[in-house]
């Protein structure tokens, strides 16, 4: 089980890491996303795979309970990517307002001592 | 009374949300408010810190390795003072800097929330806090950095989040697989756990990705590239505010949890850690000393200063990681008054660009005092703090044996000089440029402060360059309290166990939470 898990994990960090190397903005802030998504299961597959009973008091054994903490790990993750997925999205929007292009590589006004 | 610690991040907070009132002049009192009290707040921490207080509160009143913690000890409470001293003198050079959009879009509530946001990460005992604190602290920035819209800023941006966006994702791994390989995230409670790890190995991976998920926050060699390329496109009090204190908060992480959670792999990872260090430092002093614009000269700088904290982390001694911390002070004083300064010439000449201007030591030798005066601390003149700063970690490179890293830092510190000696000779001692000048000084975009604003902008800078003086002058009390910072990060059995022993769990009925 474990080895989908990790081989499910590995294709979306390639995924996520082509994506980012490519010159388009759009394929970078997808890539940035999938790079997340990555990370979350990761956290997952690291917790218990197996199947559990719910970690309520008195209403299972200790020691047949599953672990939360992963899981509320995921979850705060979860909601802080979609946060910055949301400010990454408008960011990019401007920057294509902005540069008029798609292009990573026309980004590069900041670097020369022109500007500033 | 410990539940108290909360407050140096409820502070910030609060007043983030009070500085979100419509009307310009109560916002800006709420701001101004918030900060003092966040200042005299630290002050009062960093008093019982350096009484050899270790305040714990754990919130909720769950028992440690559960609930979360907060705790402040020495370290944490000279990062918090220092926070809030720059946030403090960046609050009010912004007050005047600041033009009336960016301030109607919420600037002074996101400083606030970055502030609160930085202070969180000092004061947590939580892996898993940590990051959330860190997010805070980014998203703020990402706000800050960006608010405006100009070009620059998009663009400067979009590499600066991108970049920070993979070193949140590297550390959610590391933290995710610290809880998969030692079952807690407090982090007491694995300096406990680890210590005693059957499978070093895993440990050595763990201490790596944190390696580099902080070091990408804190501009180490070769994941810096987002810092030069972003720094200089906001407005100078928010770039004070970054240059000064952003990176530094990677390398309190660093000190937090590589050094203090994995002592072992640390010392394995020693050459690497020294090598970055070194090449850090060249990379960054190279590169500012090629800029010709004001402000990207001084973002070099903000990674070449980097490599020195490596090197003390990377020497691992208690002397060394003393020498960092004094260091950390001594940079986040002199970078912030050094931009404060580019601001005021700025200012006053309308341009950052080194060729366009010149002669304003005759024309204002109060500024070329104040800059000189941070210039030569920042490069470690005697009796400047710089000197005292470095003069520590070299003596610590050399009992430890590490000659070509005091070397290096040495060479270092020489060509800082030089760069520094370029800003000088540029901006103050070279005649005017006359024509060009007095062009840019007409399309100014701001229009010119006020003379009253432009008293502020002195005032503020002059006074942080007395307090960098200050430091160097009188080095004995920070040398002793960064001593004691550094014992107890080296040694945490205190730590830990007033973190995890329940007696000592302050769960007062009155609590703040």
């Amino acid at each position: 089980m474990s080895f989908v898990f990790a081989v499910t994990i590995g294709v979306l960090f390639a995924c996520g890491v082509y994506l980012m190397l490519r010159r388009s903005l759009a394929r970078l802030i997808i890539g940035l996303s999938l790079l997340t998504y990555g990370a979350n299961l990761l956290i997952f597959t690291g917790g218990d795979l197996s199947r559990r009973a719910p970690p309520i008091v008195d209403a299972a054994p200790l020691e047949a309970m599953a672990d939360p903490i992963p899981q509320a790990l995921i979850l705060t993750a979860i909601v802080i990517s979609f946060g910055v997925t949301a400010f990454t999205l408008a960011l990019g929007y401007r920057a294509s307002q902005a540069v008029q292009t798609d292009d990573l590589d026309a980004l590069q006004s900041t670097d020369t001592d022109e500007t500033a | 009374m410990n539940s108290l610690v909360v407050l140096p991040f409820l502070i910030p907070l609060i007043t983030g949300f009070s500085a979100l009132i419509r009307n310009r002049t109560p916002r800006r009192y709420a701001f101004v408010i918030g900060m003092t009290l966040n200042l005299l707040f630290s002050l009062w921490l960093l008093n019982g810190a350096a009484n050899g207080d270790l305040r714990v509160s754990q919130m909720g009143g769950h028992p440690a390795p559960f609930g979360i913690t907060l705790a402040v000890d020495t370290l944490s409470a000279i990062m918090l003072t220092i926070t809030a001293l720059i946030a403090f003198a960046s609050g009010i050079f912004s007050l005047v800097t600041i033009d009336a959009n960016r301030d109607r879009f919420s600037y002074y509530p996101l400083t606030a929330f970055l502030i609160s946001g930085i202070n969180f990460a000092f004061l947590t005992g939580d892996l898993f806090t940590l990051y959330v604190a860190f997010e805070i602290m980014l998203m703020a920035s990402f706000v800050l950095l960006t608010l405006g819209g100009e070009r620059g800023q998009i663009e400067g941006g979009i590499k600066y989040v991108t970049l920070n966006l993979i070193s949140s994702t590297f550390f959610l791994i590391a933290a995710g697989l610290t809880y998969a390989v030692a079952g807690t995230l407090n982090m007491a409670h694995l300096v406990e756990r680890l210590a005693d790890q059957p499978t070093p190995g895993i440990t050595t991976v763990l201490a790596g990705l944190f390696l580099i998920a902080f070091g990408i926050k804190a501009a180490i060699f070769p994941l810096f590239f987002w810092l030069p390329a972003s720094y200089h496109t906001p407005p100078v009090a928010v770039t004070a505010l970054f240059g000064g204190l952003l990176t530094k908060v990677g390398i309190y992480a660093l000190w937090r949890v590589v050094v203090m959670i994995f002592p072992k792999d640390l010392a394995y990872l020693q050459p690497l850690i020294l090598a970055i260090a070194a090449l850090t430092m060249i990379t960054g002093v190279i590169g500012a000393v090629a800029q010709t614009d004001f402000r990207r000269l001084l973002s070099f700088h903000i990674v070449s200063q980097i490599g020195y904290l490596i090197m003390g982390i990377g020497i691992g001694t208690p002397l060394a990681i003393a020498g960092a911390i004094f260091f950390t002070v001594h940079v986040i004083l002199a970078k912030t008054t050094l931009f404060f300064v580019s601001g005021v010439v700025h200012e006053l000449k309308g341009t950052y660009t080194l060729k366009k201007l010149g002669g304003m030591v005759k024309s204002h030798r109060g500024i070329a005092a104040l800059f000189f005066l941070a210039a030569m601390s920042l490069a470690g003149i005697p009796p400047f703090s710089g000197f005292w700063a470095k003069l520590i970690l070299l003596r610590a490179g050399l009992e430890e044996g590490h000659y070509v890293i005091t070397a290096v830092a040495l060479g270092v510190s020489l060509l800082t000089l030089y760069s520094m000696v370029k800003i000088w000779n540029e901006v103050f001692w070279k005649k005017a440029a006359e024509k060009v000048t007095d062009e840019s000084l007409e399309t100014h975009k701001r229009g010119a402060a006020t003379p009253f604003e432009l008293r502020v902008m002195i005032g503020v800078t002059a006074v942080m360059t007395a307090v960098v003086v200050l430091v160097g002058v009188v080095a004995e009390p920070l040398l002793v309290i960064s001593q004691q910072a550094s014992d107890g990060l080296l040694n945490p059995t205190t730590y830990v166990e007033t973190i995890l022993t329940p007696e000592t769990d302050n769960i007062v009925p009155e609590g703040g939470e």
